[in-house]
């Protein structure tokens, strides 16, 4: 490699348009997950309950109002990276991975227990569902945190070798 | 909630409204003719058909089944609201009119046009701040305030608020990915991050009449009408994320010699869509 200074390091995953295309996807996507499945198909959640805060309903609006515009600007950025010719599938996986692993995990930990926004399920003993349900998150977050990693060694590999 | 019949004599102002936007919809059509005739430039069709659909959907919410419904049903009042502040500006703000009205008018009126879209007040409403400000802030005293009871029971009220509520429909949509010139149209992110705030308030908003009916509506169709304001309300908002990010996408199309012009933005991400359609 002898081009120009500025090209000859390899641009770290997390600077990567395929990372956060499908970032933004991972969020959505699970976000979509909790609010089809769980709010409308089971019913086990609602859109709030009687004893939501104000301010839960405005966290829970800009959320709402994050995913919407989260699944449009990452499939647009996806179409990007693809027409640029700078798609990595791996740092496109470690992303979605991360972004849903993350969403899951603020789900569960602030939105259903710090805002107490609403329960995973109601009149049962919570303890089971809260923990499968950030186990769930942390499984996802740890996936995509090995991705990230492999995709990182693939580009300092390929750079160098 | 009156049952307000209009007695015969005279005319009904959603009759003299929808008169009006019509007429509208005849000095576009006009103005593209000669545009055709005049065969320098065509105007492309797609504009045409989005103008003559936002007038549709304005005439809709004005005369018709739903015009009637709206005066007594909370949820069919939602539906025209959503239409005539959300639809009907999407469709008319990509329909490009003041480009048209600049191209067909003649040179004087035509400058005149464009220093009075120029001059401190429109500049000023028509920044996403202020727009979004003026559209979302309406929405909340309307219905967190007595102002909606008022209102359903009012039907030159209700006709005078569908007008506010489309003039401010246009604004923030024009706002957001208007492709009419616009000398001063703030940058990407400022318009995402408004964009952010007005769809959470929006939807923080429809839970909230849920949770609080607004004066003079019972509890049922408070919710009802909720429901409308929440999911219809989010899929007109797709709508306008798509395009405004459609628009992101055209221009930040990667040019091949865009390293030669020291001019071209340093991100693309930070670029303004750019109007595609004057010269």
């Amino acid at each position: 490699m002898t081009s120009a200074v500025d090209t000859a390091r390899p641009a770290p995953v997390l600077r990567d348009k395929s990372f956060w295309s499908t970032f933004l996807i991972g969020v959505a996507v699970i976000a979509g997950i909790d609010e089809i499945v769980f709010h409308q198909l089971l019913g086990w959640h609602h859109l709030y309950d009687l004893s939501t805060p104000e301010v839960g309903l405005v966290s829970d609006g800009l959320l709402h109002a994050a995913e919407l515009i989260a699944i449009v600007a990452g499939f647009f950025l996806f179409a990007d990276a693809r027409r640029r010719g700078s798609f990595s599938p791996i740092a496109a996986w470690a992303g979605f991975f991360v972004g849903g692993g993350l969403f899951q995990l603020w789900d569960g930990t602030i939105n259903h227990k710090l805002l107490r926004l609403h329960q995973v399920r109601y009149d049962v003993d919570l303890l089971p569902y809260d923990l499968a349900w950030n186990a769930a998150g942390f499984t996802l977050l740890a996936s995509g945190a090995v991705l990230t990693v492999i995709a990182a060694r693939r580009r300092r590999a390929s750079h160098s070798g | 909630m009156t049952g307000h019949d209009s007695p015969g004599s005279g005319l009904d102002p959603a009759v003299a409204f929808a008169i009006a936007v019509g007429l509208a919809a005849v000095v576009y059509l006009g103005a593209v003719v000669r545009e055709h005739r005049r065969g320098t430039r065509t105007w492309p069709s797609h504009r045409t058909v989005l103008f003559v659909a936002g007038v549709g959907v304005i005439i809709g919410t004005l005369v018709g089944p739903l015009a009637r419904l709206s005066h007594t049903d909370f949820a069919a009042h939602m539906w025209s609201h959503l239409l005539v502040g959300m639809l009907a500006p999407l469709l008319l703000v990509l329909s490009a009119p003041v480009t048209l009205a600049l191209r067909s008018l003649h040179v004087v009126p035509a400058r005149r046009l464009s220093r009075l879209l120029a001059s401190p007040v429109p500049r000023f409403l028509s920044h996403p701040i202020p727009a979004a400000g003026l559209s979302v802030g309406s929405l909340w005293v309307l219905y967190a305030t007595p102002l909606s009871a008022l209102m359903i029971g009012n039907e030159y009220l209700h006709y005078l608020l569908l007008a506010h509520f489309f003039a401010a429909g246009y604004l923030f949509t024009a706002s957001m990915v208007g492709v009419d010139p616009a000398p001063h149209r703030p940058g990407f992110r400022l318009r995402l991050g408004v964009l952010v705030i007005a769809v959470a308030a929006h939807s923080t908003l429809a839970k909230h009449v849920a949770m609080h009916p607004p004066q003079g509506i019972p509890a049922a169709s408070a919710e009802a009408g909720a429901q409308v304001m929440y999911y219809v309300g989010d899929l007109l908002e797709f709508a306008l994320i798509v395009v405004f990010f459609a628009q992101w996408y055209v221009a930040a199309r990667p040019r091949p010699d865009a390293r030669r012009h020291p001019e071209s933005p340093v991100s693309e991400a930070a670029a303004p869509p750019a109007p595609r359609n004057r010269g």
